[in-house]
């Protein structure tokens, strides 16, 4: 189920709100880092990459493949946003 | 042999199991620019281990651990176990089969027959003494254990067990080959379970049975050793990620041979293996990962 025709900024942060609140049973917000702060595993990140590469019609590859892009929703609707306007690394 | 493993190009790794740890080991083996032959038994799995060593390469340039500047090694994927060990010389074999005695030494009493003398013959298990292991190789000094924790391409250390008849020269050629896969050794003595399942392993267990006696959650259970004890995932999402098939195997492991009663597994492990639910690799365990997996 791809969102990619319909995502703006505000809806993919809220879709990933969700996501991890029901993930992770815990309220988020958008600039918390999820793995310094937040103290999830690392091998969480994953299963945030192929998320949102299902949820949002998108492929993570070469240097966007990096845990910086992970670490808030900020940083992950900046990367869905750009993915989706076709510009990968 | 230890030449060998100094780092040349053509290096060649040759894995036998395409499981969990097989082909964890040969993502870690990848990312350093060391090529590998990956040896299991039929072509269905051989496919499947190709595409979750795919996913391994993504995860470990994701969190970093594909090292830098040097090109991923090549993957071959074989059922023809003879033919790979007597045609080359490896810079080591490492036999990643399932936590049980009798294949494990079934494996290496096959590729013992075939691999050159010298050839360092590497066991990676949880809790088999290695000792026991050497009775069914012709060579036993070409045999050591080691033991990766799973993710291998992420977790940086790894025990490295030589038993009472291991060489110096399979001891020095494995932990060159360690170094070169950017890994820390840490040498310790042949025993069951060795240092790391024989404090971790009944500690799961503990923890399992917690969950079984209702005492708390599994989500509590992990949320409190992590947030009160520094864990970093906690002990039943840690069982998920050995494997709870492979925890099972290697508890009894432990209490077959050192009688300790925290070692028999508790009936919660014994029923999630009997549903199928061995962790993160089948998709659930006491957590849920289809869509990881997919």
């Amino acid at each position: 189920m791809s969102m990619s025709m319909t995502a703006t900024p505000d809806t993919i942060e809220l879709e990933l709100l969700g996501f991890l609140k029901n993930k992770t049973k815990a309220q988020w917000t958008a600039d918390r880092d999820l793995f310094a702060d937040g103290g999830l595993s690392s091998l969480f990140a994953m299963e945030l990459v192929v998320h949102l590469e299902q949820r949002f019609g998108i492929t993570i590859a070469g240097s966007d493949l990096q845990l910086k892009n992970f670490r808030t929703v900020t940083s992950m609707v900046e990367l869905v946003v750009k993915l989706q306007r076709g510009i990968g690394a | 042999m230890t030449a060998a493993v100094a780092g040349k190009a053509d290096d060649q790794l040759v894995i036998i199991g395409a499981g969990v740890m097989g082909t964890g080991i040969t993502a870690l083996a990848l990312a350093h620019g060391v090529s590998v032959t990956l040896v299991d038994l039929t072509q269905d799995v051989l496919e499947q281990a190709t595409a979750n060593i795919t996913r391994h390469l993504r995860m470990a340039k994701l969190m970093g651990a594909h090292q830098e500047g040097v090109p991923t090694g090549r993957l071959i994927t074989t059922t023809a176990l003879s033919d790979v060990v007597s045609r080359t010389r490896p810079v080591a074999v490492i036999e990643a089969v399932t936590e049980d005695i009798t294949v494990k030494t079934e494996v290496l009493a096959r590729v013992s027959a075939n691999v050159l003398d010298g050839t360092p013959l590497i066991s990676n298990t949880s809790s088999i003494p290695i000792d026991e292991l050497a009775d069914s190789v012709p060579r036993p000094a070409d045999l050591l254990g080691t033991h990766f924790m799973n993710p291998p391409y992420l977790i940086t250390t790894v025990e490295v067990i030589p038993g009472r008849r291991t060489g110096t020269d399979a001891l020095a050629a494995a932990k060159a080959l360690l170094g070169r896969l950017c890994r820390t050794p840490i040498v310790v003595s042949d025993a069951p379970g060795f240092v790391t399942s024989r404090l971790l392993h009944p500690m799961i267990n503990d923890a399992v049975r917690l969950v079984q006696e209702g005492v708390a959650s599994v989500d509590d259970v992990d949320a409190l050793m992590q947030g009160c004890l520094g864990h970093p995932t906690g002990p039943l999402r840690t069982a998920d990620l050995i494997g709870i098939d492979n925890l099972v195997d290697s508890l009894w492991v432990l209490h077959k041979r050192t009688g300790d009663e925290r070692s028999r597994p508790c009936e919660l492990l014994l029923a999630k293996v009997r549903d199928g639910h061995y962790g993160r690799k089948s998709g659930r365990g006491f957590y849920n990962y289809e869509e990881a997996l997919a």
